[in-house]
């Protein structure tokens, strides 16, 4: 593979600055920063926010051990060979994680799933996974952030709270930029939220809606309603959604209007009652629109790379997350395959785990399968998940440390300029050094 | 007494900081395990900054945590917040209902003042 090679050059003494680098931490993928690097650590890192500066900051050399065994300093060859021995001889081994790590570890790891008979599954499943069914059953009217930037004119975040969560969304794509057909870049946009919280990005829009808890889907179906022209109680939409019929109406009219219209969804839609079915409303709603105007959504992802996992599961085995290869070749079924319920349930009896804290982040069903069975766990950081592992493997940051592609949130791929070395192995060698031992052991 | 609120847990830019800077540290530990409740509750059920309160779900999950005040009107009355970690994921339950994903917002809860 080859990697573009970072322009660098000396800005201070001893310094090396490197332009473009890229911050791998949201699913902004900002590839516009400026980094400069001094004794292995990063000092500064110009045009990345509060989230960007934290993570860039906080990732330096360390002197911590590549691998521990039960809590004992061991080597990597070792921990490979424990590795691969307790997913080889389990019945039900998964493997989980994979957001930020980079395309070409994640690759390795749906290798190994295929070679082992395991079951690969990704943080999507907890984070737009029930997105990701409504995409099937509906389909995805969708763009680049680059035609956001360039046409957008109304925008509506539903759900989510960017501000906090993707600060540079609003500058770098979605509100500020000044665009192809949009001029005047701010000026020329409306901007919508909706959400039940009056968060930071609330505070940031021209028309809000505080809907109440729970009721996007009848928020969503009401537009669609009002989309084609049907009559519906008043009283009922204010009841069910807490919201004038007017004020959906105004939206309505200016969604019609838009020449570019977007909606920005985030996991209030995902993770509240109904999950694939909010969703699959909202694909529904942006599929009509298509009929009077320009109408695109897309997911706000979270993590750096989730997009690119969605990917390489997709192109691996033709499906995107919670997929079983016990058979030999790949099954799909959310409920059955994904990480929550193979392991509340307590099915699985091995874990690979690369770049994930469920630990910090599941069910506690789940947490206590996880604490029960034999598992690794592959992270450049020590978490809950780590600390608890059979083998943990501290592994090179991706995009500080090692080269690689990562998706961003619109499936635009970039690839990684590392800033300097990592003593620990990347993902990917350590991936591909577990694929190799356990194709020995199949045989 | 206990009162009914909905709890919604989500990400924040101090808990996401936290995720670099190491989950280990004050920082984001203090995030993680503070319950933020609208100051109207607050006033209601006597409650200030720093009192502990006892969450409990319908399917009887529990934690207690430290309240604080949300900011402005960023929350209305009867939404709790609270950002993604430990405590908000010992109140999911393990059925996701055939979609891979636990509910981990919008939980119907009670809280009282421990």
């Amino acid at each position: 593979m080859s990697t573009p090679v970072a322009t660098t050059k000396p800005a201070e003494p001893g310094t090396t600055l490197i332009e473009d680098s890229t911050c791998t931490f949201c699913g902004c993928v900002c590839d516009d920063i400026d980094i400069t690097v001094k004794d292995n650590h990063i000092v500064d890192a110009k045009r990345a926010c509060v989230l960007g500066k934290a993570w860039f900051y906080n990732h330096h050399a360390d002197d911590r051990p590549s691998c521990l065994i039960e809590g004992q300093p061991a080597s990597v060859e070792a921990g490979v060979e424990r590795a691969a021995r307790i997913l080889t001889d389990a019945k039900y081994p998964i493997i989980y994680g994979l957001s930020d790590t980079t395309s070409e570890a994640q690759r390795v790891a749906v290798g190994i799933g295929d070679t082992i008979g395991g079951t690969v599954d990704t943080t999507t499943s907890v984070c737009h996974g029930p997105s990701g069914m409504a995409f099937q059953g509906v389909g995805e009217v969708t763009c680049t952030l680059g035609e956001i930037a360039n046409r957008g004119d109304l925008i509506i975040f539903w759900g989510g709270n960017p501000a906090e969560s993707h600060p540079r969304h609003f500058t770098k794509y979605s509100l500020m930029p000044k665009g192809m057909f949009v001029p005047n870049g701010r000026k020329d946009r409306t901007a919508v939220g909706v959400d039940v919280r009056k968060t930071k990005t609330a505070k940031a829009m021209d028309l809000f809606f505080q809907i109440k808890p729970r009721a996007d889907f009848e928020a969503l179906w009401t537009l669609r309603a009002l989309a084609k022209g049907i009559d519906i109680d008043p009283e009922q939409v204010k009841s069910d959604t807490g919201i004038e019929l007017a004020r959906w109406q105004d939206l309505m009219d200016r969604m019609k209007a838009a020449k570019f219209g977007v909606i920005l969804f985030g996991m209030g839609l995902t993770m509240t009652r109904g999950k694939h079915l909010n969703s699959e409303a909202l694909l529904c709603l942006v599929r009509d629109m298509n009929a009077y105007t320009r109408f695109v959504a897309k997911p706000m992802r979270g993590h750096g790379n989730v997009t690119g996992a969605d990917n390489v599961v997709t192109w691996q085995t033709g499906y995107p997350f919670g997929v079983n290869m016990s058979r030999g070749y790949p099954r799909f079924n959310p409920g059955e395959y994904t990480t929550s319920d193979t392991l509340a349930r307590g099915e699985a009896d091995a874990a690979l785990l690369i770049a994930c804290d469920p630990m910090a982040n599941f069910s506690q069903p789940a947490r206590e399968r996880l604490m029960a069975i034999p598992y690794i766990a592959l992270d450049p950081k020590d978490t809950p998940t780590t600390r608890a592992a059979t083998v943990a493997f501290t592994t090179a940051t991706y995009g500080i440390n090692t080269p690689g592609t990562v998706y961003r949130m619109d499936d635009v791929p970039i690839f990684l300029r590392p800033a300097f070395p990592s003593s620990h192995p990347s993902d990917f060698d350590v991936l591909s050094a577990i694929q190799r031992r356990v194709t020995e052991l199949k045989k | 007494m206990s009162e009914r609120f909905i709890l919604i847990p989500g990400r924040t830019s101090k808990q996401g900081c936290g995720v670099s800077e190491g989950k280990f540290d004050e920082s984001y530990q203090h995030e993680i395990n503070t319950l933020q409740v609208a100051p109207a509750d607050m006033k209601r059920m006597g409650l200030a900054n720093g009192d502990r309160v006892r969450v409990t779900t319908e399917s009887g999950r529990q934690i207690d945590v430290a309240v604080a005040a949300a900011t402005g009107d960023e929350l209305p009355p009867g939404l709790l917040f609270i950002a993604y970690g430990d405590l908000s994921s010992r109140l999911m339950d393990g059925e996701t209902h055939g979609s891979g994903m636990p509910t981990s917002k919008g939980f119907d809860v009670t809280m009282e003042k421990v």
